[in-house]
Parts: structure tokens; sequence; C-alpha cells
């Protein structure tokens, strides 16, 4: 017999889609900011070999990008507690979004820092700047600017990642995929409409990210 | 009655998972670079509708998430009356995002050749197929090792999401003994280390190639 395809079944449902689309793009939104926040300290301080916290990021940086980030996340939601530590699920979400992305964006941003050519500093020395003002100005924006491209993607890979929130009911767009498919008894209609929702999700958050990036741009331009 | 696990018997059964995770991630390798190379094949193909279809299927691959593919793979199948055992819903979904991801990278070392070769292997009277497999692909190859063993940590590392669904790898392992032991502190550490212990010296080789392939052209400029 022949399957029946029955999407109106997940279009009911369109309440719960909605709440998991806001709950993924929340917390996207508030790790990419801490983690690229502290991507941009690890590589600084990994590109200026400050010790010990070059070496402190340098394992960090190995520890996080050799394990999967479901066992990240595990580790802080079922194991942290041991120590006393006891984290709700969007927090433990959200901590293992920060420093999952902080590692991927510590080495991305470090390349960026390193390609930068020491003869630019050193002009940028001649001319009075402050080291804040070469920081920001002549190393940071420069550095960032030419790896946004793979800072992009790498924030769309965690933003995807983030699907496997939904095994600590981290109410997130997959948690409401499970939830939808236990309902109307539909598993592949709901996964495949859910699975399309991400794909939209993640060609929006791209073309959102290279209008960041053209900001930088601009920004440059209009210095020079 | 409970049961109690000695130290012995957590390492034991984390053992026997990460052998299931070992050999899903080599099946995934080879059959994703299998279905990868055909993938590739329709994308630098002259029929635009190959080149569409191979668009839309690396797009869809790389743009949702590998739990996602799982699902779709574990309940997709099941909708034709089979049971999906979890070994082969894991092997079938790992496989399709591995090829998408390899087929995008090798296309990058394919592009990365200078148009010259093409021409000049045309003039040569070559077909398409003799011009991948003897001016092209032996070329691209040389490029395509380092991303190639860097993107293997990442099926290495993908494994761990059929836990999901159920299959029995070193992740759902750790979960199993995480309920049993109420260690989930230890038990997730060893994970953790044993995921390491997989994927570090894959990452350290793959970076040692890229500083090999990059030192050794870093003479024409």
């Amino acid at each position: 017999m022949a399957y029946a395809f029955d999407f109106t079944a997940v279009a009911e449902y369109h309440t719960q889609l909605l709440s998991g689309v806001g709950y993924t793009l929340l917390l996207t939104a508030v790790g990419a900011t801490l983690g690229v926040a502290m991507g941009t300290l690890g590589a600084v301080l990994r590109a200026w070999r400050i010790k010990p916290f070059a070496q402190v990021f340098g394992l960090y940086v190995e520890l996080i990008r050799n394990t999967p980030f479901i066992v990240q996340l595990f580790f802080i939601f079922f194991g942290l507690p041991a120590l006393g530590i006891r984290l709700a699920e969007w927090q433990a979400a959200t901590l293992a979004v920060v420093i999952n992305l902080g590692a991927y964006s510590t080495e991305i941003i470090r390349a960026g820092i390193q390609a930068i050519p020491r003869g630019q500093i050193e002009a940028a020395g001649s001319l009075a700047m402050t080291r804040s003002q070469i920081f920001r100005h002549v190393v940071l924006q420069p550095a960032l600017q030419k790896v946004w491209p793979a800072l992009s993607s790498q924030i769309v890979i965690v933003m995807l990642g983030t699907s496997v929130c939904s095994q600590i009911a981290a109410e997130e767009l997959t948690f409401a995929a499970n939830f939808i498919q236990s309902r109307n008894f539909r598993a592949f209609e709901t996964y495949i409409v859910v699975a399309l929702v991400y794909l939209g999700l993640s060609i929006a958050l791209r073309a959102l990210l290279a209008r960041l990036g053209q900001r930088f741009v601009v920004k440059r331009r209009a210095a020079a | 009655m409970m049961m109690e696990f000695t130290l012995w018997d957590i390492l034991r059964n984390l053992g026997f998972g990460a052998l299931w995770t070992i050999g899903l991630s080599l099946t995934a390798f080879v059959l994703g670079g299998t279905t990868g190379l055909l993938v590739l094949a329709a994308r630098m193909a002259k029929s635009p509708w190959l080149q569409r279809g191979a668009r839309i299927y690396i797009e869809f691959f790389q743009g949702t998430p590998l739990l996602m593919q799982l699902f779709m793979v574990f309940f997709g199948i099941a909708l034709l009356g089979v049971d999906v055992p979890p070994w082969l819903a894991a092997a079938l979904g790992l496989t399709l995002f591995s090829s998408a991801y390899l087929a995008e990278i090798w296309r990058g070392c394919v592009e990365a050749i200078p148009k010259g070769q093409w021409e000049a292997s045309a003039s040569l009277a070559m077909t398409w197929l003799e011009q991948m497999r003897h001016v092209i692909l032996p070329q691209a190859l040389r490029v395509a090792v380092a991303p190639t063993v860097g993107f293997s940590v990442q099926i290495v590392k993908g494994t761990a999401v059929t836990s999901i669904i159920g299959f029995a790898e070193l992740t759902k392992t750790g979960s199993m003994l995480a309920n049993a032991t109420f260690q989930p502190f230890m038990v997730f550490g060893f994970v953790a280390l044993g995921y390491f212990i997989l994927c570090y010296p894959l990452s350290h080789y793959a970076a040692s190639l890229e500083r090999k392939f990059h030192g050794s052209t870093s003479g024409s400029h």
C-alpha cells in the first residue's frame, strides 16, 4: 500500500515550530556573540604568546575540537552537577555553544591575526597610534575581515549543531520536531518540514553574516 | 537488583562502544567518499541538470543538521514497511552527510588546478574523463589530502549523533553507563577522552600535511 503523505498534520503545530525556531535563533545569537568574543580573546593570547594563557587556550582548543559537541553538552549538563554546578537546560546549552564556538573561533581568528604583516603594526606605531588603536584598527579589524567567511561557516555549523540540545530537553527546533511527531505520528513529514526550516535558517544566517561582513569592509574603506 | 560496575567494567564497555564508533567512521568515510566522487562528478559535469541536482544535494546536506538527516533516513525507510536497524540508518545517514561535504571539499581542490591544465590536455584530444583521470585528479589529489584527513575528524565526531537514534557506539554506551553507575562526570570524561584519542592524531596529521603543502609552495611568493 502506498503511503499517503500528510503535511497538514505538521502545519497544525506551527506555534510549536515557531517557538522552536525562536529558541534556536536566540541560542545561536547569544552563543555566537559570546563564542566569537571568547575566540577573539583566545586568538590574541595565542597569537601574542602571552604565558601562561596561550598554553591554556591551546589545550582548550585541542580538547574541544577533538571531541563531539554532544559529549561536551552531556558533560556540562549531566557531569558538572557532580561538582555542585547544576545548570538549567538553556544555561547548559548556551554554555556548550559558547565553549565550542570559542575554541573554533580562537583558531580561525588567530590565523587572521598572524596573517597581518608586522610592518603594518610598526607603521601604525610610527603614526603615533596608541596600542588600543593599533589593536582595533590595524590588527583586529583586518584580521576579522580576512577570516570572516571561515567564521561565518563555523557559526552556521554551530547553529545546525544546536539540534542535539533537544537531548537535554532544551526546547529548540528539534525538540519541537520530536514533540510534534510524538503527537501526530507523522515522523517523516515532520522531520522533512523541520529539516527544510533549518535549511532556510542556514541560508538566512549565511546572508545575514555576509551583510555584517560587508560592514567591516565598508568601514575599512571609509577609514582608508 | 542493582548491578555493580567496577572501573574495569566501565572501561571495557566503553572500549566496545569505541570499536563501533571506529567501524561506523570507516564505513561512512569509504561509502561517503565513493558517493562524494559521484556527487563531485555531477557537480562538475557539463549538463546543467546534473550540476543543479548536485548543488541542491550539497546545499541540503550542508544546510540541515546531521540529526535531522538521521531521523529522515530512519523514519523514511520505515515508511517502506522495512524495519530499520539503527546501524543501517546511522551508516546511511552519515554516508549522505559525508558525501556532500567531501564533494564540496574536493570541488575546491579540482578548481584550484589552473585552467591551462584543462586547455593543454584538451588540446591533446583527451576526453573529459581522460583529462580528469590523467591530468586533473592526480594534481588535485595532492591538494585534497590535508582537508580530507581534516574532515575525517568531523566524521568521527559526527558518529556521536547516531547515539540519538539508538546506535550503541561510544556516546550511547556512555549514556547507558552514566545512568547505570550514577557517575556521569567520570563516564562522560572517559567518553570525551576516547574521542580525543581517536581524533587528535587525525587532526595533528591533517595539520602537519597542511604545513608541508604550504611549505612546499611558499617558495613561489
